[in-house]
Parts: C-alpha cells; structure tokens; sequence
C-alpha cells in the first residue's frame, strides 16, 4: 500500500473536525504521540499535512473515501479516533430470567393468571417420574442390574419444562441427560427399562449402551455419545423443515462442555448463516466430568456466545421450571416464524455423578453437592409453588412416590427377565440389506457359538 | 472409432497410437511411457487407431499393422455398458456426474447438495455448475468452511428425510468430517435399531493429481474401508460415474464416492437413456486369461495404458476395475481367479494399510486354493505426496511398473 496507507490515515483521524490551524495540528500531534506510545511511523505524517494551508482537498479526499470505506461487505462501520478494546467481560453479567424465586413464590404474583395448572401439575408429576427412575436406575446399576446410568438429578426442571413448551413434531437431538424430554412425548419406563437392560423389546436391538435412548415415533433421534456432534446435526435437520416449510423446529442439547467442540461453534455459525429454525439448549450445569466451567471457557458463560454468531440468546434459571418453559415456549415461536436459530442458556448444577462410573467427591466438595441437592432442588422448588397454591399436597405426593417405585420395581423386573436380542441382530442394520460378506461372518459365529455353547451366554438365542 | 469409446492422450505431443514396442531399447520404451504420463493435462481426446501424424507412430508395415493391438479396453458392443451404437451423447466425466446429479435432482425433491462453493460458484471442479440456478440456493447450498459441521448436517437431515450429498472440496478436507461420518453416520442406522437411515452420498475429488501437494493428495478410501455400516465406490469413467452418482443416490445406506482429480475431464460417449450403475458389481474392462489385474480410479488407466504393451508382448490379462471398494464384488473377482490364477493389484493408495492390502487378505481368504503364485499388490509409496512433479510421479504407480510385474508373475 505504500505511502498513500499513512496518508489515508492521517485524513482519518481529521474527518469530521473542522480544518485547525497549524498549531493546532502541532498540539494534537503532540498530544496523540503522548497516548499512543508506540507510534506507528505513519503518524508521522503529520508534519507534512500541517503544510497544507487550503482544506477543501483535505475534505473532499477525505469524504470520497469515507464513502468507500463505510460499507464492508454490506456491514456498515463507523470510525472512531478513540482506540477503543472491547473489554474481555462486561461489568453486568446476563440477567438471568426466573419466574419462581428459590422458594417457590412467584416473583411477579399476578402472572398466576397465565399459568395452566393442569400443565403445571402435569410438569410436576414427570418432574418426580424422572427423579425417581434415576434413582432406581442408579441403584440398580450398583448393584450389577445394569451395566451404565447417567443421571439427569438436578436438571428435571429443563429437561421436562423445555419438553412441555416443545411441539410433538419438533426433532429432539439430545446429548444424553435428556431422558426427560423422552419421557414427557410419551416413552414408558418400560422402555427405558428395555434400553437400559438391552433385551429384545430395546427399539435399539441391544446395540447401544444404558442411556442411548431413541424413537423415531417421538421425533427423538437415538442418543450418540461423542460430544455436540447432535449440533449440526439438528441444524441439517432445521435446513430440512426450512425447505419443507413444516411447522416444527429442530432442538438440540448440549452441557457446558460440549460448547467448546468445534462442531458447536460451527452449528451455531451455520444456522445463523442460514436461518434455520433450531433451538441451541445449553445444560450449564457448572461441571464437565471434573472440569469445572472456570476452566471450561473465560467467557461469562454460554448466552453471551450468542451475538458472536449473530444468534438471538437468553439466560434462564434452568431449576425453575415455570422459566425455561416459558423462554422454550416464546424461544421456539421465534425460531419457526422468524426462521433464526434461538440459544438458550439454562443455569443449573449436576447434583449427580457424571456417570456411574465416576465418583463427583473427588473432585468437588461434598457440602456443595449437598447444598445444591437439598436446598435447590428444582423438584422441591416446583412443589412448594403448588403446595402454596394449593394445587398440590403432600398426599398427592406419597400417593405419586409410592406409585411409581411399584411401577419401577415391575419395570425393572420385566426388563430382566425378557430375553436378549437373538445373535442375528449383531448382523442387521449395518446396512439395509445384508450383504455377502456379513453373512458370511454370521454363519462362521452361529457356527461357532453352536459348537461351544458353554463359552458364550446361554440368554442369548442363537437365530 | 467404433472399438474404444474412451481415447486417451497421455501427453500434449503424442497423437499416434500408443505402442512402444517398435522403440529399440526398453530404455527408450521406457522413457516413452514415462513422458506419456506427464502430459500436462487429464484432458482427453479420441485417436482413432490407425496412427495419424505424431512423433511416435508406427512405422507402416502392414504385418506389423495387423499384430498391433493399439486398443486394449474390451469390445464394447460385447459389455452392456457402453451402447456401441452411434446415438449416446459425448461429455467429460464431471459432466457425467454433474447429468446424474441433475437427473436424481429432478426425480426426487428430497435430494440436495451440500458443500463449499457449491452453489453460486458451480463447485471447484463444475460438478454442481447451474444447479443452484436451476433448484435454488437451499437446494444447493453453499457452506461456510466447516466440514465436520456440514456432514453433520447432513447426517441430520438424512435422518429426517432428506437424502442429502456432501461434497468436499477435496477429499483430503473431509478428514475434518471423519467423526460425524465414523461415529455417527457409519453407525446410527445400526444403534438406533434400524430406526433412523442415513441415505447421504459424499463425494469429491481425491488421490494424487499434478503437483497439488501432500495436503491435497490424500487417498482417503483407505481411511474408510474399515467403517461399518459405510458403502464405498471409486468411479473411473464417466459412463460408471454418472451411474454410480444416480445409485449412490438411491441407495439407503450412507455411501462414499470416490472421485479422481485427474480424470474429470476424462470424456466418453454415454447412452441418452437413463441408466444406474449397480454399487456392488467390479467392472470387467476386458476378459482375457493370463492373469487378473484388479484395479480402480486413475490406475484402471494405468494398467489399460500397459496393457497395451503387456498384449503386443503376447500376454493376455483380465483387466476388471473393482468399483466396489466396500463391499469387494468378489464374485465377479473370485471367477477371474478361477480362471487366470495370478492376480496383481494396482491401487493408488499407500502399501500401508490400503485398498490393496485389505483385498489381498479378502481374496486369500476365499481363494487361496486358485492361486499359483502369491498376490502381487502394486501401490503408491508411504510418502506424503511430494511437490515436485518428478518425484510425485515416482510415488505413484506408473505403467511400466506394471508391465514389469506381469511379467514378473507371468514369465
């Protein structure tokens, strides 16, 4: 660019004032060679301009290329002579939006009126269904039932509040702490029973592991363990009802965590690109395994990641149910009518374990899991604002409870006993049809497993 | 001009027939073959066998004449592939794919196309030229340099109804894509119980072009193959390219479209009629009963280019060009066997780890019985793909590497 760079320059930082007189040049050189220590050697030009005694050329120049300059690529940018950083954080973090307080009192008491109680109730009844699946799941994972669990215990309110604000129709790509999602489209515990235990009724055919839930009946696509690689995928999807014009979103889950793969910055990134009508939850429930969020990102959590992309975002309280329902509700309006893709950040705790095979004690304090567990507990939170009501009483809730540890206890029994997926599957579903080679192996292991039976599990049928 | 629908110039100067016999000296044979190969386009045009002007022609003689087989791809009349008859249209082989591509395009509505560059620009090398015009930007959808995130699209919008294409600009790139399409499109078909199907088609160019450097030479058929749930073709022609892109469309299952940098611009007479290639059939090139020469993408190239020299030596081999790379067709390959005994493979991947050495094991598996001599396996060096077009050259597998070991396992 050579000297005209310097000179443009130079006329940059003279726009919009009026021509000075030489003296005045003389200061403001002064002044700026002051500020800005590390002169860069353009600035020197200075000197020369303080020559020009007519300032009709300055101005015309300096006009005609403002003109030019104002306009990147159709993004309009204004100029400022004030080096200015944008600061790594701002002073006020993202207001986050809750409409019950930590006791269960609505904050604004008059928006009872919009509130459905049968919905509510109904929120609440899954709420304490999820709780109590994970806790029998868990001990039976203990006590060798099953071989895996992931818990969702802390995270009910966003996992069945989002579900109740979502349309039967909207495409669900969950990470894997969404059981409830699942569970509020209609999936019995005797299917989650069937997955988890992987015998012949599993819609998966025993092929994956405990949590790996899937239904294409309930638009749930089966759970795929690596990390965020749902994100672009429930954008693909979102590119498809866009083209289809369907009345349905695409939604997505995803941890803390799972914000900083490179598929979630490229998910976002694309479906601001294209407008797909995708709705990014965040579970920001403060630990990855044993990665806390501190070390997870510097940036003041996940909603703010939004603007970078051009993606409309919210902070919501992910333990008060009434909140994240709302915020999916209006979240998923957005995303369909205005075909932009919405994220949502909901602020929680993973009051569990990883997974069962982890032990969350050697890595953060006991008194913190117990604080969360007890005193913020979404569940709870959600049953004082119906008990206070009156829409809920405590016999309600032994019925409920004891209820469902029957329903579980028989679940799980029937789970056990069923049979395991026959050895044909091991060979099915690879691809549409099966083809030579793979038949070929599935008549060497029949073979096999014929003539030595003793060496492989006698509940596995051999067709 | 009726026995070879596919011409080759191997070279801006040459124009006669492609004999080297008549050269006095192997090293001159040799030397011929090697400068025929460094022309410095893949373009192609027709050369009608009885030798026109050019350096290299043979010398008149009419005994010599009616020995001379210039032609060594099959009689086409004699496969249905290529229609002998005069109707057919002549293009280039992206124009091959670029028809297939507009044909499934317009047949079905679900079908679209994914990648960099795609859609206003036409694609890197005019696969998609006019398409975004004619379906529209969401059709044909320009992506932002992201390739695990458009595969992943794309895996998800297979899985709710689409039948989406992806294509990377070069293959190499799609290494980025290699856990959406490892870990999930190879395998939710399967983990979901069959559930959800995955029917995407990825393509684009790949193997070792003119000096486009390591980066972009990449054989990824080899980092594939062993991906379950994953279909894998290699196209050559573009006769099998448009039907193997129409196929690979149809299929339900995720399928992986190995293109060839080189040969886009390779040009055929193709038949006006629709047609679909079959993806799990190898190609016979041309019967014979010396030996089996098994071989797909640019090298089927190769090997017809020595084949012409192996047939004026009195060597008869069975060229077949395997398409399949996933599943093998060892149908078509395990009868070739039976036939000829001897097998050389000549694939473009590394020694490590490729095409090559997964189908050796394949076939002594099945027919270890029919083999009079071990498997010969002629493939590319375990180098990275030098720049510098000498030794590029050098890392693939050139003709006359291929003549030797034919008559290294023939005698």
């Amino acid at each position: 660019m050579g000297w005209r760079l310097p000179l443009r320059t130079a006329l940059w930082t003279l726009r919009g004032k009026q021509p000075k007189a030489t003296a005045d040049m003389v200061r403001e050189l002064s002044h700026r060679r002051e500020v800005y220590s590390a002169v860069p050697c353009h600035l020197h030009i200075f000197p020369i301009l303080k020559r020009l005694q007519s300032s009709e050329p300055e101005r015309a120049c300096s006009q005609n290329m403002d003109e030019e300059m104002n306009d990147f690529m159709g993004r309009k940018v204004s100029y400022s002579s004030q080096m200015c950083f944008i600061p790594e954080e701002s002073t006020n973090s993202v207001p986050c939006y809750r409409l019950l307080s930590t006791h269960g009192d609505l904050l604004d008491p008059s928006s009872i009126n919009e509130l459905d109680k049968e919905l509510c109730i109904e929120m609440y009844r899954k709420m304490v269904t999820l709780q109590v699946m994970d806790t029998i799941f868990y001990d039976a994972q203990r006590q060798g039932r099953i071989s895996f669990y992931v818990t969702t215990i802390g995270e009910e309110a966003i996992n069945i509040g989002s579900a109740a604000a979502l349309n039967a129709t909207d495409v669900v790509f969950s990470q894997y702490r969404e059981p409830g999602v699942l569970m509020w489209r209609g999936f019995t515990l005797q299917q989650f029973a069937n997955q988890c235990y992987g015998n012949e009724y599993d819609l998966g055919k025993g092929r994956q592991m405990p949590v790996h839930y899937g239904s294409n009946e309930l638009n749930y696509l089966t759970v795929s363990s690596p990390i965020a690689t749902q994100v672009p995928q429930a954008v693909g999807a979102a590119y498809g009802l866009k083209m289809d014009k369907k009345d349905a979103c695409a939604v997505t889950y995803f941890g803390d965590g799972g914000t900083s793969e490179g598929d979630f910055h490229a998910g976002m990134n694309f479906a601001a690109v294209l407008g797909a009508p995708v709705l990014f939850i965040c579970r920001n429930n403060g630990w990855a395994i044993s990665t806390p969020t501190s070390e997870q990102f510097r940036s003041d959590g996940v909603a703010i990641k939004g603007q970078a992309y051009g993606v409309r975002s919210i902070r919501v309280d992910g333990n008060d149910a009434l909140a994240v329902y709302f915020a999916v509700k209006n979240a998923r309006k957005m995303a369909v009518e205005e075909f932009r893709p919405i994220l949502i950040e909901a602020l929680t705790y993973r009051v569990g374990h990883h997974s069962t095979s982890d032990d969350s004690s050697k890595y953060r304090s006991v008194d913190e899991i117990e604080y969360w567990r007890t005193r913020r507990d979404p569940v709870a939170r959600l049953r004082m604002f119906l008990q206070s009501n009156r829409w809920w009483d405590d016999e309600n809730e032994d019925l409920l409870r004891q209820d469902l540890r029957t329903q579980m206890m028989s679940v799980l029994h029937n789970a056990e006993s069923k049979k395991k997926p026959g050895l044909s599957n091991l060979f099915e579903d690879v691809y549409d049809v099966i083809p030579q080679n793979l038949k070929e192996q599935e008549q060497e292991t029949q073979a096999i497993v014929g003539k030595y039976p003793k060496d492989y599990p006698s509940d596995v049928p051999l067709d | 001009m009726g026995l070879s629908s596919i011409a080759y110039d191997l070279g801006s100067g040459l124009n006669g027939p492609m004999s080297i016999s008549h050269l006095s000296s192997p090293r001159q044979q040799l030397a011929f073959s090697a400068k025929s190969c460094t022309g410095s386009r893949a373009c192609i045009t027709v050369r009608a066998a009885d030798g026109n002007s050019g350096s290299m022609r043979a010398p008149p003689s009419t005994v010599r004449a009616s020995k001379l087989v210039t032609n060594a791809v099959a009689v086409k009349s004699e496969t249905a592939s290529i229609a002998a008859t005069k109707s057919g249209h002549e293009l280039l082989l992206f124009e091959a794919l670029r028809e297939g591509l507009e044909e499934e395009m317009e047949r079905d509505p679900r079908v679209c196309v994914l990648g960099e560059d795609v859609g206003h620009y036409g694609g890197s090398y005019k696969v998609t030229k006019g398409l975004a015009e004619k379906f529209g930007d969401l059709r044909v959808l320009d992506t932002p340099i992201a390739e695990n995130s458009f595969t992943g699209m794309a895996v998800g919008a297979a899985m709710t109804g689409l039948r989406p294409i992806v294509e990377g600009m070069n293959m190499g790139f799609l290494l980025l894509a290699y856990n959406q399409i490892s870990n999930n499109c190879g395998m939710l078909h399967y983990t979901s119980g069959g559930q959800f199907t995955i029917p995407v088609v990825i393509r684009g160019p790949g193997g070792v072009g003119r000096q486009l450097g390591a980066e972009h030479s990449q054989r990824l058929e080899s980092y594939f193959q062993s991906v379950p749930g994953l279909q894998m073709v290699a196209c050559s022609t573009p006769y099998n390219a448009k039907g193997l892109m129409k196929a690979a469309i149809r299929s339900e299952n995720p399928v992986i479209l190995c293109e060839h940098v080189l040969l886009y611009n390779l040009k055929e007479r193709i038949p006006d009629e629709e047609y679909v290639c079959c993806l799990e059939r190898a190609e016979l090139v041309r019967p014979g009963k010396d030996v089996t020469i098994l071989t797909y993408s640019r090298m089927r190239h190769h090997v017809l280019q020595a084949a012409k020299s192996l047939i004026n030596k009195g060597y008869d081999p069975e060229i077949i060009d395997i398409i399949s790379l996933k599943p093998f067709d060892l149908h078509t390959i395990g009868n070739s066997i039976k036939k000829t005994h001897k097998v050389l493979i000549v694939e473009e991947c590394m020694r490590t780890g490729g095409i090559g050495a997964s189908l050796r094991a394949s076939i002594m598996d099945n027919f270890w019985d029919y083999l009079d001599a071990p498997i010969m396996c002629l493939s590319s060096q375990d180098v990275p793909t030098p720049y510098a077009g000498t030794l590029e050259e050098a890392t693939v597998v050139q003709p006359p590497q291929i003549v030797k070991a034919i008559k290294q396992l023939c005698g």
